[in-house]
C-alpha cells in the first residue's frame, strides 16, 4: 500500500547506494524533484536505467552518483549532447562509469517483460545492426513454431522506479495521462517505487475508462511536489521548458559552470522550488 | 517559382514531396518532421504521423524540439504506450515510411548514430540508436536525410547502428529482411537512391544550381551518378510559405530561439 511521505522521506526509504534505479519519463514527466532529492542525499554507485536519459541523468552522472547507464538513446532531445555524460564516460570525470547499450524496440520490450514476470524479452530486433557484438547481453532465439531467428535482451530488473503523475487518491492510486511513456512498465518491474504527484485528490474521476492507473497497492511511496517535472512537462498542468533545455547545453558544457550551477539550484535548495515552475504555467 | 530559398530548405522540400497522401511516416525530429509536416499542409492532407513517443495521428501545428512534446500528443487521435508502440505499431508491420538521419552513412545507406571512433573508446560519443535499429528494418521503406559532408558520407562507418543495404545486392534478404531499406537518400545537394542490383547510391537530381563537382567533393567515395541525372525541381511559392510559416510559429513557441 502506497505511503504518503515528503520527498525527502521517500528517498531515503527507498534509494540505496548500489541500486539498479529507473527514473522514467519520455520527455513528458520527467521526475526531476525526485533527481534532485537523490543528489542531494548523496547516493552512490548507482545503477541507472532509462530508454532516453536527459539532462536529470545528466546531473545524477556530473554529480558522482551514477556508476553504470543502460540506455538506448542519451542525448539533449533537439538540442545535441549530453556533456556531462560524455565527460564521465570518455575522461571519467568526476568517475568513469560503465554503458550498457540497447535500442528503443528493446529497452521497451525489456521492461515490459519484467513487468509481466518474464525473465526476458523477445523481439524482432537489431537485425544488421552491430550493437549485438558489444552488448553481450543481446543474444538469438530461433522461434519453435516457424525457425525465425528473433533477438533476445534480459528483462529489467530494477530495486526502484521514481516516476512523476499527475496525481494520486487519498488511497494512494495514481493517475498519469498523455504521453505515458514506459512509467507503468518501470513500476511494475521494481520492487520498490517513487511517485512524486502534482497534487493529491479525494477522487481521481478518470475523464476516460482507459487512462493510465497504477493501483495504489501497487505503488510504494507518494510525494506531492508541484511542478516536480519541470523542466520537463505535465500534460494538463505546465508546458516542457523548452528554453531550459537549450540553456543546459551551455551550463553543462563546462565543469565549472555544471558544478556552480548544481550548488546554487539542487544542493542549496529543496524541492519547494518547483512549484514555482508550476504555478508559472498554469 | 521563387528564386530564394536555402539549401536546407531545398532538402526539406525535397523529402516532403516524396510523401504520399496515404503514407503512415515514423517521424524523427528535426528536418523529417519538417518534411512530414510540409507534406500534411500541401499535398498530402490525410497522411498520417506517428512519433515514437506514442502519439498516432499528430497534427502539430508547431514543429516539435523532442519527441515527446505536448503539442504533439494535444493533436493525436491517439496516445499509446511506448512499448505498445514498438511493438504493436513498428513491429507490427504498419508504417510505410520511416525517416532517419545520422553522423554517418556509406555507400549502402547503413548509418552510425553511436560512436565516432572505436565504440570502447570513441572520440565522440553520440546519443545512440535509439529507435533506428527496428526502423530501419520493419519501416516499408526508409527515408534519410542529412547534411552533404565529407565527414558525414564515409567510405566506411565507424559502427553499423542501423541496417540500409548491409554489404549491397541481398544483404537485406539474407539477413531476413523482408522490407525494402533506403529507398531516398536526400541532402541539401541532391537527391539519391540505391541502384536496383547492386544497391549503391546513386545521384539521380541534383537541386538548383548544384554541380556534379560540388557533388563529388563532398563525399567520401567515388559516388555514381545516373546516367541523365536531373534538377530537382526547386521550391514554389507555397512550399516555401508554408515550411517558413511553421518554423516561425515554432520559433515563436520554443522561447524565442528555436
Amino acid at each position: 500500500m502506497a505511503a504518503f511521505l515528503s520527498l525527502a522521506e521517500a528517498i531515503e526509504a527507498n534509494v540505496r547506494d548500489g541500486d539498479a534505479v529507473a527514473m522514467e519519463g519520455f520527455t513528458h514527466l520527467i521526475p526531476f524533484a525526485a533527481g534532485h532529492e537523490v543528489i542531494r542525499q548523496r547516493r552512490k554507485r548507482l545503477s541507472l536505467i532509462r530508454m532516453t536519459p536527459d539532462l536529470i541523468y545528466d546531473q545524477l552522472i556530473g554529480m558522482g552518483c551514477a556508476e553504470r547507464l543502460t540506455f538506448s538513446w542519451g542525448g539533449n532531445p533537439g538540442v545535441g549532447s549530453l556533456h556531462r555524460f560524455r565527460d564521465a564516460y570518455q575522461n571519467g570525470w568526476p568517475n568513469r562509469i560503465e554503458i550498457v547499450e540497447h535500442s528503443h524496440a528493446a529497452m521497451a520490450n525489456a521492461y515490459d517483460a519484467a513487468a509481466a514476470g518474464l525473465p526476458f524479452a523477445v523481439f524482432r530486433g537489431y537485425r544488421g545492426a552491430e550493437l549485438p557484438r558489444v552488448n553481450p547481453s543481446i543474444k538469438e532465439v530461433t522461434c519453435p513454431y516457424t525457425g525465425e531467428k528473433l533477438a533476445t535482451v534480459p528483462a529489467v530488473k530494477l530495486d526502484v522506479a521514481i516516476i512523476h503523475a499527475q496525481k494520486a487518491d487519498r488511497k494512494g492510486n495514481v493517475l498519469l495521462e498523455g504521453i505515458v511513456g514506459v512509467q507503468k512498465e518501470a513500476v511494475l518491474a521494481a520492487k520498490r517505487s517513487v511517485v512524486t504527484v502534482e497534487e493529491i485528490v479525494d477522487e481521481l474521476n478518470p475523464p476516460s475508462p482507459n487512462s493510465v492507473v497504477l493501483p495504489g497497492w501497487t505503488v510504494g511511496a507518494i510525494a506531492v511536489v508541484p511542478g516536480g517535472a519541470h523542466p520537463s512537462y505535465t500534460h494538463g498542468y505546465y508546458k516542457r521548458d523548452n528554453a531550459f533545455y537549450k540553456a543546459w547545453d551551455e551550463i553543462a558544457h563546462e565543469r565549472d559552470s555544471f558544478s556552480a550551477w548544481m550548488d546554487e539550484n539542487v544542493l542549496r535548495k529543496g524541492p519547494e522550488v518547483f512549484a514555482a515552475h508550476a504555478k508559472k504555467a498554469a | 517559382m521563387s528564386a530564394n530559398f536555402t539549401p536546407n530548405e531545398m532538402m526539406t522540400v525535397a523529402a516532403a514531396r516524396a510523401l504520399r497522401n496515404d503514407d503512415v511516416c515514423f517521424v524523427g525530429i528535426g528536418a523529417p518532421s519538417a518534411a512530414c509536416n510540409l507534406a500534411r499542409q500541401t499535398h498530402a492532407p490525410d497522411i498520417v504521423l506517428i512519433y515514437e513517443s506514442g502519439t498516432l495521428e499528430t497534427r502539430p501545428n508547431v514543429l516539435p524540439l523532442s519527441i515527446g512534446d505536448g503539442e504533439l500528443c494535444e493533436t493525436a487521435l491517439t496516445t499509446v504506450s511506448v512499448p505498445e508502440m514498438f511493438r504493436y505499431w513498428l513491429q507490427g508491420g504498419r508504417i510505410t515510411t520511416g525517416f532517419l538521419g545520422g553522423a554517418q552513412i556509406d555507400r549502402f545507406a547503413n548509418l552510425n548514430t553511436t560512436v565516432v571512433g572505436p565504440y570502447e573508446k570513441p572520440s565522440v560519443r553520440l546519443p545512440g540508436g535509439g529507435g533506428a535499429p527496428e526502423i530501419a528494418t520493419s519501416c516499408g521503406q526508409i527515408f534519410i536525410t542529412m547534411a552533404h559532408t565529407k565527414r558525414a558520407f564515409v567510405e566506411k562507418i565507424d559502427f553499423f547502428t542501423s541496417l540500409g543495404h548491409g554489404q549491397g545486392g541481398d544483404s537485406r534478404k539474407k539477413l531476413g529482411v523482408t522490407t525494402k531499406g533506403p529507398t531516398k537518400v536526400i541532402t541539401e545537394l541532391c537527391v539519391m537512391e540505391p541502384d536496383e542490383t547492386s544497391k549503391e547510391l546513386t545521384v539521380v537530381s541534383l537541386h538548383p544550381g548544384v554541380t556534379k563537382e560540388q557533388v563529388t567533393a563532398a563525399t567520401g567515395w567515388q559516388i555514381k551518378f545516373a546516367p541523365g541525372v536531373g534538377e530537382t525541381p526547386p521550391p514554389t511559392d507555397t512550399e516555401l510559405k508554408v515550411l517558413r510559416d511553421l518554423h516561425a510559429r515554432t520559433k515563436a513557441a520554443h522561447g524565442g530561439n528555436a
